[in-house]
Order: C-alpha cells, then structure tokens, then sequence
C-alpha cells in the first residue's frame, strides 16, 4: 500500500515539474508547486514520521502562498521570455523527457548509494532535481528561478530524508526553503519596480 | 553565558535590532563598536576559564544545545573570532563612507554570525545550512527593492543554494568512508561529491561568473564585503573537512587537485583582470585570485600551508575593504567604471584612486603591501614541490600587478590643464588614508598580527602542527 502511494506521488510529481515548465500562467505554476509539495509529503512518510514530514508539506505550502501573495500584487510580468536557449513547447518535452529518461536509468545506482531508500524515494528525488536543474537553465524570471531552486532542494530534501533524520536539520531545512521564498518574493517585487515606472 | 550566545545569537539579536536604524553614522559606529568589542572579548577573555573580578565571577561555556545538535565555539577558537570580528569593524566602520551602512551594518551582523555558526555547529556537517542562510540574507543587502535585480544577483543565488546539497550528502558519504575505508566507488563518489559542493561555494572555475557581475550591478563596497566574509570561511571549514578525515588529508590527489584548481584560480583571475577595461570586474578578478592563494596554501605540506593560509586572511581582508572603498568613491563619480569614463577621475578622487592601486598592488604581491609575505611565504612553498606551478603562479601575480599599472594609467590619464577637482568627503578621505597605512604596516612588519595568527592552528586536531 506504501509502495503503490509513493509510486503514485512519483507519478503525481513527473505531471507537476513537467507542468511548471509548460504552464506560463503564474497562479498555475503556485497551485502546481504546492501539489508537488504534497507528493514530496508522501515520499518523506516513507523514512520520517508524520509529524516530521509534514513539517516539509507545511513549509512547502508556506513558501508557495508566499510567492503567490506576491506576484498576485504584482503587474503582468512582462511576455517576453528571458532565455539564452530555445524556450518553444517542443524543446522543453524534449528536455524534459531526457530527463525522465536518464532519471530512469541512474535509479538503480543511486538507489544502491543511499541506503535502499526505495526506488519510489530515489526516482521521485532525482525526479524533482533534474526538472528544477532544467526549470533553472531555461529561464531567467525571478519566479521560474525561486521555483527552481525550490523543486531542487524539494528533490534533495526527499533523498536526504532517507539518510538523515535529525530535528534541526528538518527545521533548518523548513527555513532555507521558507527564505527561499521570502528571497524570491523581495526579488519579484524589486524586478517589478522597473516595470511600473518604466513608460 | 555562553560562547555561541556572545558570538552567534547577540549579533543576529543586534543585526535584526539595527535594522530599525536609518542614521549611517550611528549604525556604522554602533556596528564598528561592537565589533570591536566582539573581537576583543574573543581575544582577551578565555572561553571555559573562570574569571573572577572581585566577588564576581565569569566564565564562559563553549557549548550550546539546540534540538538535540550543538554550537560549540573551542577555547582555541578565540583567536579567529577576535580576526573575523576585528574585521568585521573595519568593515562597519568604513560602511558610513560607502553610504552603505544601513544595509551591510545589520546584514553584515546577522551574515557574520550564521558563518561564524557555521563554524561551531556539531556534526560539521550541518555547516552547509547555515552558510546558505547567510547566502539568503545576502540578497537583500546587494539589491535595493526599488531597483531591479540583475543577472549577478540571481545567479550568485542559483549557484551558491546548489552547493548545499552537494555538501549535505557529501558529508553523509564521507561518514561511510570512514566506516569502510576499502571502498574505492565510495570513496570516489564522495569525493566528487565534495569537490561539486566546494566548486560552487567557492566559486572556482568556471562557477565564478557571478562575481564580475555583481561587482559591476552592484554597490563595490557590499559585494567586498561577501568575496571577503564568504570564501574566508568557507576554505577554513574546507580546511576542516581535511582535518577531521585522515584518507582526504593523506590524499596526493587531493593535494594535486587542490594545486591545479588554485593554479587555475590565479592563472584565470590575473589574466582576465590584465585584460579587463572595467575597475570593478577587475577587483571581481582579484578576488578570484585572492581565493586561488587560499587554495594552493591548502595544497601545501599542512605544517606550513595552514600558516599560510591564516596568514592570506588579514591582508585579503583589509586589501578588499580598501579597494571596495575606493571604487565605491569612484563609483559616485563617474557614469560608469569603464576605463573610458573613469579618465582622469584620479584628479577628482585622489586617495581612492590611490586605494585602488595600492589594493590592486597589494593582490598582485607587490613588496612592502600587505599581500607580500603570504604570497611569497606561498611562492617559495610552491616551488619546492612544483617549479611549474611556482611558474604559472607568477603568472597570475603579473597578470594582476598589469591590470595595477593599466588601471593606474587610466586614472591619471586626464585632458590636458585639467585642474584638481577633489569629491571626496573628509570621511572617506579618512577611512581610505587608513586603510592604505594598514595595507602598507601589513606588509612592513607582517609579524605585527602574529599575536593573532600564532595560535590559530590550534583550532585545528591534526593540520598544522
């Protein structure tokens, strides 16, 4: 029952992280963030107590509404894409699948480094890494930026729930993610400052 | 009373307190002051040695608990604090110059102590947290939420969070390492795993494209302040990872690895600063550099690069203040820090112009400033093992004393009958006449801060002694 939830988050968080890298609009990119923090939820169950590991969802969900009360203040951003690489639908599928591919494949290796996390726990962890590495170096925007970073950390945070159990760690951790937001936030609104005082 | 509540918690306390704060005068002298006063505690005041001053009696624990993890600050850690909170004064106090003093004083605090914790965290490990909390408090005080962040910013935060998670599991492979010392993969994975996390926190080739471009978007003095405080701790809590595991420390490919990379560092940062047409990338350049030093005293036999290594931090310190300063000074003068409009600014901006030369001067090894006798200390080590890499050192070195005489061309290079137009305030005009005498007493009588730098490898079980 485990294994098919956690395979079932695996599966909830390939359609999340690929959905953030299509979506453009950005109140489906927080309500997708926020889903991927629950499938992250569910696959630090598997090593942490609930108390635990709802510390991440809770975190999660802070930091998404913290980026969503921000940009909803905000005016539209501006429509052009910010990207040295090629930013057309096909390319990210592409991209995107490459890296399902090769998340695929390392699984096993991986798996075998930590500990037996689990494939579910290794495959979802890497998962949420690659696509926020990809989410990283396709775009520029202060948003897709903090998510990035956020969907990275959210894929190691999974893989290091299997080695590392300690309390601080997971406060400390809930913090980082937490001021990750609160950077991003100050970033959105001091990038749109231009915007609005621009003619 | 504890060490890390006096050295960790009362400077976040102060910072977020400084925060309310909006005089920089007032900020610059109460931040200076503490400091001072952080510093001089550290040195002076024993931890875990009871005092008694009459009826009264003082001691200070080196421990704290929290969560189940502890803040332990050793008694042999005095003397660093006492370094990096001396420094940190001369930062605060020349903060009010640069006009910068109502963000760096109460971030500054509040950075300064999440390193400095850092350092004291048990398990080592968890160190990584808190330098990246530092690295999140760094955003606001490099950019102004009324303009627009730039390209600098956004990367310096993209690659400085990726490195915590390289550094987090390194530390659990290397706990296995140690438990199976026979496993080669292991060992290979945690090494590179160690090597990825350090590669970006200390921004070593080619991760170091955000500093140039951050000292060109952003406040010189600022950005300074993070290429001294950041990579000063960071290569001391590298420096642990080779104390506390004997298979790093023993390694020759460690050590080959550490030479190549400060090689790299020294070789690129010299060259590229000798062809810059930009003051600002060129201190950007220096600091890398600056950073290369630090790796190849690493790479040393420990018994002399540790010293070594200590020794870089004072200069690297006071060289960064003053010429953070000084193109700050410049800064306001001109449109850009182009050599095309920095023309003549010498004529208006003397003594930061000076401060800049002499910094750059001091970077680049020039006899009698304050880089000298580290780098020489560091050269003649260098040669004994590896003329090449002595060679390619000295390449860096001129490299950097180039871009000195080019941008020193360019500052005194004014119209002709252009008369003296002096900008600078009698602040300024102070903080960077005393920060040049420190660079120049730095490198007259380097066995002036040995009271400090002596015993600073006791902090340490197994590196330099």
């Amino acid at each position: 029952m485990d294994i098919a939830l956690a395979w079932i988050a695996v599966v909830l968080m390939v359609i999340t992280s690929a959905g953030l890298l299509f979506v453009r609009d950005w109140r489906w990119n927080i309500i997708l963030l926020a889903v991927q923090y629950l499938g992250m939820f569910v696959l630090t169950l598997q090593n942490w107590p609930v108390g635990m590991a709802s510390v991440k969802v809770v975190a999660g969900w802070m930091s998404a509404a913290i980026l969503g009360m921000t940009r909803s203040g905000l005016l539209n951003e501006s429509s052009v894409e910010e990207s040295l690489w090629p930013s057309g639908r096909l390319f990210r599928l592409f991209a995107a699948t490459t890296v399902v591919l090769i998340v695929a494949v390392v699984t096993p290796g991986v798996d075998t480094i930590m500990a037996d996390a689990g494939y579910p726990v290794t495959n979802g962890g890497l998962l949420l890494i690659g696509m926020g590495l990809l989410h990283l170096g396709i775009t520029a925007r202060i948003l897709h930026v903090a998510i990035g970073l956020m969907t990275v950390l959210s894929g190691f945070e999974i893989i290091y729930s299997t080695v590392e159990g300690s309390i601080l760690v997971a406060a400390l951790l809930a913090v980082i993610n937490l001021g990750l937001a609160l950077v991003g936030s100050y970033l959105l609104i001091a990038s749109s400052t231009q915007e609005t005082e621009s003619p | 009373m504890n060490a890390p509540t006096l050295w960790i918690i009362l400077p976040i306390a102060v910072g977020i307190l400084l925060l309310l704060i909006n005089n920089q005068r007032v900020l610059s002298l109460l931040g200076g002051s503490l400091a001072v006063s952080l510093a001089v505690i550290a040195q002076f005041v024993p931890i875990e040695v009871a005092l008694k001053i009459g009826s009264f009696s003082l001691k200070i624990d080196s421990g704290l608990t929290i969560l189940g993890r502890s803040l332990v600050i050793p008694p042999t850690e005095g003397s660093l604090l006492a370094l990096i909170y001396g420094a940190a004064a001369l930062w605060f106090f020349g903060a009010e110059a640069s006009k910068s003093a109502t963000r760096l004083v109460p971030l500054g605090f509040m950075i300064i102590a999440l390193m400095v914790a850092s350092i004291a965290v048990q398990p080592f490990l968890y160190a990584a947290l808190f330098i990246e909390m530092a690295i999140l408090l760094a955003i606001p005080m490099l950019t102004s939420i009324t303009s627009p962040p730039g390209r600098g910013v956004v990367r310096f935060l993209i690659y400085q969070t990726l490195a915590m998670p390289f550094i987090l599991l390194a530390g659990w492979l290397l706990a296995g390492v140690e438990a199976s010392p026979g496993d080669l993969a292991l060992t290979a994975q945690s090494a590179a795993m160690l090597g990825m996390g350090f590669a970006f926190l200390l921004a070593i080739f080619p991760l170091y494209s955000w500093i140039p471009l951050l000292v060109e978007e952003n406040s010189p003095y600022i950005v300074g302040f993070l290429l001294w405080i950041l990579p000063t701790i960071t290569i001391i809590f590298g420096a642990g990872f080779l104390d506390r595991y004997s298979w790093l420390r023993s390694s020759p490919e460690l050590n080959l690895a550490l030479r190549y990379v400060g090689l790299l560092m020294v070789v690129t940062g010299g060259s590229f600063a000798a062809f810059q047409r930009h003051l600002g990338r060129i201190m950007a350049y220096g600091s890398i550099a600056e950073t290369g030093f630090s790796l190849l005293a690493l790479s040393l036999d420990l018994r002399l690069g540790i010293p070594i290594l200590f020794l870089l931090i004072p200069a690297r310190a006071i060289g960064l203040a003053v010429w953070s300063l000084s193109l700050t000074v410049i800064k306001e003068n001109v449109e850009t820090m182009r050599f095309g409009a920095a023309r003549g600014i010498l004529r208006v901006t003397p003594l930061a112009g000076a401060g800049m030369i002499v910094a750059t001067l001091s970077t680049g090894a020039f006899p009698l400033l304050a880089g000298f006798p580290s780098r020489l200390a560091l050269w003649e080590g260098l040669s004994q093992v590896s003329i090449g890499g002595a060679l390619w050192m000295a390449i860096g070195i001129i490299g950097l004393l180039i871009s000195a005489f080019r941008s020193l061309a360019v500052i005194s290079m004014a119209d002709e009958y252009t008369g003296w137009a002096l900008r600078e305030s009698p602040m300024q005009m102070t903080m960077l006449g005393l920060g040049m005498i420190g660079l120049f007493l730095l490198g007259l009588f380097p066995q002036s801060v040995q009271f400090l730098l002596a015993n600073l490898p006791l902090m340490f079980e197994h590196l330099g002694r």
